[in-house]
């Protein structure tokens, strides 16, 4: 159920997102997913991808530093207060989240989102339990 | 007063010449039967003592390095009991370790001397209220011009440095008439001074002595027209005593070494050959009367240049021109010495390997600045911004601990930093000096 979220370190200067970006692209890879953190001096550009090994080799080999972490994907209804729902249930089971960002499509009537968690297992059994779709790793890269 | 001591500083040099050889022939006795270094290192060359019989013969003698003062920390170099060292002063080495000096009491009598002999430079008398805002404590600069100060008989005023505001109101309300920091401190005080809507009328500020770092003419001019006052230039290095090694006189034309205590040499720093003067290269000292740190053919790695003409003010000693630059990549940040070295010993703590890196040291209103650029590498690297983060705290820390710096740290990209011939350029000094 772990989704592979891909980390890129970004300075902020002109032109870095585009250059990670084309790198990928010219590389066959599609982003499913992404969201930028940022300071005053760099950012952190998290990516969820169709080929997450192939791209981490792809970027660490176009001299980027990239790091991997391990991601939950829900989908909740596309509804207000779709979202909160599946916070509830998770701050009810006592899961913190450090991140979170949403898909760029979404599937049918539920709308994609990422979650980074401290512990994803724990995550996926409260949701899991209260009926929250967690999506299978290869039905992220597959979208 | 025109001179402090004018047997000393209006020698002939003839006379000079006499006292510098009997006082080195004693020193090098001194130092080969005191320190084993440099016995060893004279033995080494088949040199003993009795070789050294004229001034000339002060090039048989084998150079000293800083690394030799790391090597013998704390103590190895020191050529007297320790119970007859009075005082210990301390400057940054070029990895971490510091550079430890010890004075006797009769160093410290020599120390006050020579820098009561640049303050007169200064036109400082007893009269005089002088404000020492060089740091006090280990460095050299506080103390060195506070006895140099009290020997004249002036009214010291110990402000140490920082605290600007204070700085400004002690010497409008205290009647400060010297000066005593370093040039770009002096500049930030101009401004401050303006800001503050005090005239440079309503101040009783007659002259600075400025020193610690390098700096131009141009930013004379600013300071002498900002503060209303003659800037001097002094010279000094812990090693050799702190400030007061040489002093500008009121020409400004070249640094007087006070060479009844100090011989300088110009050597051309690649083949360590003595030049004539007049040329331009590395300036060297041997102390020839210091007791507790005695130091031979010392490398300052500062170049410059000697003059033996005569000077419009009188004095009879030697001239060193303004230093204008290094014969190595060390840096001066406000007063601060600090090596590339230093830097890329600290970031070796941080991450498994030494990170690319690059120094960017600007002037930024009238202050040195220093920004570290760091490599991202893998090792660093996380997903977590509050990680990224506390790397930069770690290095900013851990550079304020061995520098005594703050220093703006920035992780930039892998292989972001410029390269040449796969080195990475260390230093951008963007400074205008």
């Amino acid at each position: 159920m772990l989704v592979k979220q891909i980390s890129v370190f970004i300075e902020n200067k002109s032109g870095r997102l585009a250059e990670v970006t084309k790198t990928l692209g010219d590389n066959g890879i599609d982003i499913k997913a992404l969201s930028v953190a940022d300071t005053a001096d760099f950012g952190v550009l998290r990516l969820i991808v169709n080929r997450p090994d192939d791209a981490e080799r792809i970027l660490r080999d176009a001299g980027f530093a990239v790091s991997r972490t391990a991601v939950i994907a829900i989908g909740v209804a596309d509804v207000p207060g779709g979202l909160s729902v599946a916070l509830g249930i998770l701050e009810a089971g006592g899961v913190a989240i450090e991140y979170m960002y949403a898909f760029i499509g979404k599937m049918k009537d539920e709308a994609l989102v990422i979650l980074r968690v401290e512990n994803p297992e724990k995550a996926i059994e409260v949701l899991g339990g209260k009926g929250i779709q967690v999506l299978a790793a290869e039905t992220v890269y597959g979208l | 007063m025109l001179y402090w001591n004018r047997t000393c500083e209006c020698m002939p040099r003839d006379e000079m010449m006499k006292l510098q050889t009997e006082r080195l022939i004693a020193a090098v006795n001194r130092v080969y039967h005191n320190v084993p270094f440099y016995r060893e290192k004279m033995q080494a060359r088949g040199l003993e003592p009795g070789d050294i019989r004229t001034l000339d013969d002060l090039k048989k003698l084998p150079f000293s390095y800083k690394k030799d003062l790391r090597d013998t920390y704390p103590y190895g170099m020191f050529a007297v009991p320790l119970s007859e060292i009075v005082r210990i002063h301390a400057s940054s080495g070029t990895t971490g370790k510091q550079i430890v000096v010890g004075y006797t009491r009769k160093d410290l009598d020599t120390w006050s001397e020579v820098m009561a002999r640049t303050l007169v430079s200064a036109n400082v008398t007893r009269e005089s209220f002088v404000q020492i805002a060089y740091g006090y404590g280990l460095f050299t600069g506080g103390l060195g011009a506070h006895y140099g100060a009290e020997r004249i008989g002036a009214s010291v005023i110990p402000a140490s440095g920082g605290n600007t505001r204070r700085q400004i109101q002690i010497m409008a309300d205290f009647g400060t008439t010297t000066l005593a920091c370093t040039p770009s401190y002096a500049l930030y005080m101009a401004e401050e001074i303006e800001e503050a809507g005090i005239k440079k009328g309503d101040l009783k500020l007659k002259s600075g002595v400025f020193g610690a770092e390098p700096w131009s003419l141009e930013m004379r001019k600013q300071i002498e027209e900002r503060l209303g006052i003659m800037a001097i230039d002094i010279y000094g290095l812990s090693e050799i005593i702190g400030p007061g090694v040489a002093s500008e006189c009121s020409c400004q034309n070249g640094l007087h070494v006070q060479e009844d205590h100090f011989i300088p040499e110009i050597i051309d720093p690649e083949t360590e050959e003595v030049l004539p003067p007049g040329s331009k290269g590395e300036i060297v000292f041997t102390t020839i009367t210091k007791e507790g740190f005695p130091l031979i053919r010392y490398r300052t790695r500062d170049l410059s240049m000697l003059t033996y003409e005569a000077c419009d003010c009188g004095r009879t000693t030697v001239r060193m021109e303004k230093v204008t630059g290094r014969s190595d990549d060390m840096l001066i940040i406000r007063g601060v010495n600090v090596f590339p070295s230093q830097i890329e010993s600290v970031l070796l703590h941080i991450g498994e390997t030494t990170p690319n890196y690059q120094l960017i040291v600007d002037r930024v209103d009238n202050l040195d600045v220093l920004e570290v650029d760091v490599e991202m590498t893998p090792s660093m690297f996380s997903d977590e911004i509050k990680q990224i983060a506390d790397i930069e705290r770690k290095i900013r820390k851990e550079l304020d601990w061995v520098l005594g710096i703050n220093a703006k740290v920035k992780l930039v990209e892998p292989k972001s930093i410029a390269r040449s011939e796969g080195k990475a350029k260390r230093v951008i000094d963007r400074r205008k000096l």
